[in-house]
């Protein structure tokens, strides 16, 4: 094991979650939901709450909070809620409903879970999580999601990477759009009836702390640029991932870390930043100037088989190469769960296969998912009913028919497990200031399973925020705050000097030229395999990139109208700092587990090797200012249900 | 290849507005409708000129929030195509291509390309839902839904809300996004409660938006990059005489 110097990081105290429940597991969400302080609807009436972004989490907890009688004011960057990007989730849902009869149970689906995030995520968020599932599905299905349905009219189900059960509930393709729908429209709903206030084209820039308490947000209206103070009693920021540091990513091109990056800064723990999920099944980089990758569902591996050839750099076209000169690695390598290993499993081993030049397409950097075999067994009709749109979409960018020629596939940067620390309640370290959804960290560890990212956000905003953030509000009326409160024109003003500076520079390089620079060197030192050496490149090359950012970034003018390259030029400003933090993260595990892999810890057979004894921990880190070294918070994870083994799927 | 593109540029809201071309060189056919206006974007940045502005965000033909005239259909020549996922080997090296915002009265132009779609979200607070509030749900296997009905609203349910239809249609109609809603909560039986009273109300809201009415002409289905039938309009309009006192 290597040794790990401290320089890049300090040490701090460790912390805890407060509000860590204790008992059987089983009981636990059910006695925190019954012990939390209740508002009562007459002062609910006279409490504003704050969500930012309308995602799954941020949508469903806006019309939650609402329906539970709360003032709700909800912001998105998009020029409409329901554009945020759970839409594009395609392949499902899981739950523990176990209608299959196949042995599923709320039990086995928290132990997938943890097993799948490689034992860095706490036990008790996991067990509540698969806990709830059940009823996200009840919800959703009420609200008119039109979830497929087998002949009987009952609701169908599928398998996910990382399970031997079929638990996954899905809406074809489009499972993500038509959830997001469900809670977009259960928010509209409250829209129309005034007691949510919606406000699109707007950012939030900065987070407002009185007293130590988040007491509202700074946001730019995109249309007009005005820089606007909105003040309430709590904020709940569901902004998303930070996949986008990588600027080649799944996410959508507006996706970004702002909300939380400001927040950070403000003092809330980031932590696990460098658990980032690289998606195995995503379609190659064709051109240069692709500023975007396209996921292909999971799900796909249901029935497409995933080989390349025996030969390395093979010339010939995929059907001139005979069976017995295939090599379908994912089966060879893991019989018990062939092509639906985890992602982080998958991913891996598709970049092994192309690092030793069996790679296939330009550049040999992607390899075959073959539906022959499925075709054949069950025909045309029975793989496009499942997959139609799919194909589509892959003909569509690539001209191929996927019944007629295997797709090519490599994996991308999809989903980040880090996030803003928070407590059982989704409380950050800030009072006030709550995190739900792919913006927090909370419930997948080092690597999230395949169909949990909706059950994950989903859960948090019906269910669990709703009920927690009363506990913190039980407490209000809070300080008199007035826009004229100093803490809010300080902050003001700083997001309005930010914005001038960024105007100021006038440089001759493009945000985007810098954005692609700091991608592709994150995704050479902090992407599918991490070293040592790599990341301390990339920490001596960041500082000087940023440095270079400030001096020659160019924006063309104007802070007051609508302005799409200032919007960008402060996310990539953000990405090139939070970019860091990532690759100290990532340095100072040196450890592998789940979708982190260091190169210096990995078994005999090239898997990730965990070592339990020294990073059995969530690492919180604390702001010290740009460049200075982090501060480390080490939150202890404790197994009584689970016990942590080397993960094997073979 | 090499393109000619007339765009629309209109600095604001009270610009008039006016058609400009611009050369763009070194595109490659596998690129995104798209990525051709970002590098013409990124082109006119380093020259210190103004790059053109639209909306986009999933470049993968689902958020809806990209949408377009090119050369006067919505969305460009493809079917059942988004711009992000247009790809450029459908035109020919050496093509002018003209590239207009949205038009239609109710989505005012904000930028070049960019429109205010927000009538839409309007239409849906409007009834555009059903009302059951979190955690109030029976098991979800109480109601079974045959498989042609979940199979029909799903069909409806796909709409991204892009507003190409209203673009394309010679009245400015919403009517196919506004029925779309309508069918795919109207064939459920959780949205049969409401389904008169969502009928009607969405359609006030459509109406007193300025959208204009439905006749019938099916431009808009042919432009759906979703491919949404026109027969959910007539779906619509039976709720809404159903509905009538």
């Amino acid at each position: 094991m290597l040794k790990t110097d401290k320089t890049f990081y300090v040490d701090g105290l460790s912390i805890a979650d407060g509000k860590a429940p204790s008992g059987p597991i089983e009981s636990r969400w059910g006695r925190r939901e019954s012990e939390v302080r209740l508002v009562s609807p007459a002062n609910k009436r006279r409490l504003t709450v704050i969500v930012v972004g309308t995602g799954l989490a941020g949508s469903s907890a806006a019309a939650t909070l609402a329906e539970l009688g709360y003032r709700v004011v909800s912001f998105c960057y998009q020029d409409s809620p329901r554009r945020a990007h759970s839409i594009a989730a395609q392949g499902g849902i899981n739950a523990a409903k176990n209608y299959r009869n196949d042995g599923d149970s709320v039990w086995r689906l928290c132990h997938d879970t943890v097993k799948g995030g490689d034992f860095r995520s706490r036990e008790s968020n996991v067990y509540r999580l698969a806990e709830i599932s059940s009823r996200i599905i009840d919800h959703c299905v009420a609200q008119g999601v039109p979830f497929a349905r087998e002949y009987g009219g009952l609701l169908d189900t599928r398998s996910f990477g990382g399970a031997q059960v079929s638990r996954t509930f899905y809406a074809r393709g489009q499972t993500g759009q038509q959830l997001l729908l469900g809670a977009y429209q259960a928010m509209a709903k409250q829209i129309g009836a005034g007691k949510v206030r919606q406000y699109p084209r707007t950012e939030m820039l900065d987070l407002i702390v009185v007293d130590g308490r988040a007491r509202g947000v700074v946001t730019r209206d995109l249309v007009t640029g005005e820089v606007i103070t909105y003040l309430a009693d709590a904020v709940v920021l569901a902004t998303g991932g930070y996949g986008n540091v990588f600027h080649l990513s799944t996410n959508a091109k507006g996706c970004n870390a702002t909300a939380i990056w400001r927040a950070h800064r403000r003092g809330a723990l980031f932590a696990n930043p460098c658990y980032t999920q690289i998606h195995p099944t995503c379609i190659p980089v064709s051109n240069d100037h692709q500023c975007k990758l396209t996921l292909m569902s999971e799900s796909l591996r249901n029935d497409g088989r995933v080989w390349v050839p025996t030969r390395a750099r093979d010339p010939r076209s995929p059907d001139r190469i005979p069976e017995g000169e295939r090599d379908y690695f994912l089966e060879r390598t893991y019989p018990r769960f062939g092509n639906l290993v985890p992602r982080d499993i998958a991913s891996r081993a598709v970049k092994r296969v192309c690092d030793s030049g069996r790679g296939v397409g330009p550049g040999g950097r992607g390899v075959y998912l073959d539906f022959a075999d499925a075709l054949d067994r069950l025909g045309r009709a029975s793989i496009q009913a499942k997959y139609g749109n799919l194909f589509q979409m892959y003909q569509r960018i690539t001209g191929d028919d996927p019944c007629c020629v295997p797709m090519r596939i490599y994996p991308a940067v999809h989903y980040t497990m880090g996030g803003l620390w928070v407590d059982y309640d989704l409380h950050s370290t800030i009072p006030g200031l709550f995190v739900i959804g792919e913006a927090n960290f909370s419930d997948h560890g080092a690597n999230r399973l395949g169909a949990s990212a909706l059950m994950q956000g989903l859960a948090d905003g019906y269910f669990v925020l709703p009920n927690t953030i009363g506990d913190y509000l039980a407490d209000a009326p809070f300080e008199e705050v007035d826009l004229d409160h100093p803490a809010v024109t300080a902050t003001e003003s700083e997001v309005r000097g930010r914005i001038a500076a960024l105007l100021a520079v006038d440089g001759d390089r493009t945000v985007e030229e810098f954005h692609r620079e700091l991608g592709q060197l994150m995704w050479d030192h902090c992407g599918m395999e991490r070293t040592d050496r790599g990341l301390r490149s990339a920490l001596a090359r960041i500082p000087a990139l940023r440095e270079e950012y400030w001096q020659r970034v160019k924006v063309p003018s104007g802070g007051r109208r609508f302005n799409q390259e200032l919007e960008k030029a402060g996310r990539v400003a953000d990405f090139l700092e939070l970019a860091e933090l990532m690759c100290v993260d990532a340095l100072h595990r040196t450890e592998s587990c789940g979708s982190h892999f260091r190169t210096e810890s990995q078994t005999d057979d090239g898997e990730a090797r965990r070592d339990d004894t020294n990073f059995g921990y969530v690492a919180a880190w604390e702001y010290a200012g740009v460049g200075r070294p982090p501060v480390l918070h080490r939150e202890e994870l404790g197994f009584s249900y689970f016990e942590p083994t080397q993960r094997s799927y073979q | 290849m090499r393109f000619t593109l007339r765009i629309w540029r209109q600095r604001d809201r009270d610009d008039t507005g006016a058609m400009v071309s611009y050369p763009v060189d070194h595109v490659s056919p596998d690129m995104s409708f798209l990525e051709m206006l970002d590098v013409l974007n990124e082109e006119l940045v380093r020259r210190g000129e103004e790059p053109v502005a639209f909306d986009h965000d999933c470049r993968e033909g689902i958020c809806g929030a990209c949408g377009m005239m090119i050369n006067g259909m919505a969305h460009g020549p493809q079917r059942a195509t988004t711009a992000c996922q247009l790809s450029m080997r459908h035109f020919a090296d050496g093509d002018t291509i003209t590239v207009e915002p949205w038009r239609a009265r109710p989505f005012g132009v904000i930028k070049d390309l960019v429109v205010d779609r927000s009538a839409f979200d309007r239409i849906i607070a409007s009834g555009g839902y059903v009302s059951v509030p979190a955690g109030s749900a029976p098991d979800a296997h109480a109601l079974p839904v045959s498989t042609s009905s979940a199979e029909a609203s799903f069909e409806a349910a796909v709409c991204i809300g892009c507003g190409a239809c209203v673009a394309a249609c010679p009245n400015g109609s919403a009517m196919l996004f506004t029925a779309a809603k309508a069918t795919h909560l109207g064939l459920l039986p959780q949205g049969q409660p409401e389904r008169y009273v969502r009928a009607a109300e969405m359609v006030r809201t459509h109406d007193e938006l300025g959208f204009g009415g439905c006749t019938s002409m099916g431009e808009c289905t042919a432009v759906c990059p979703k491919s949404i039938p026109l027969d959910v309009i007539s779906r619509l309009n039976r709720d809404l005489l159903h509905g009538q006192p």
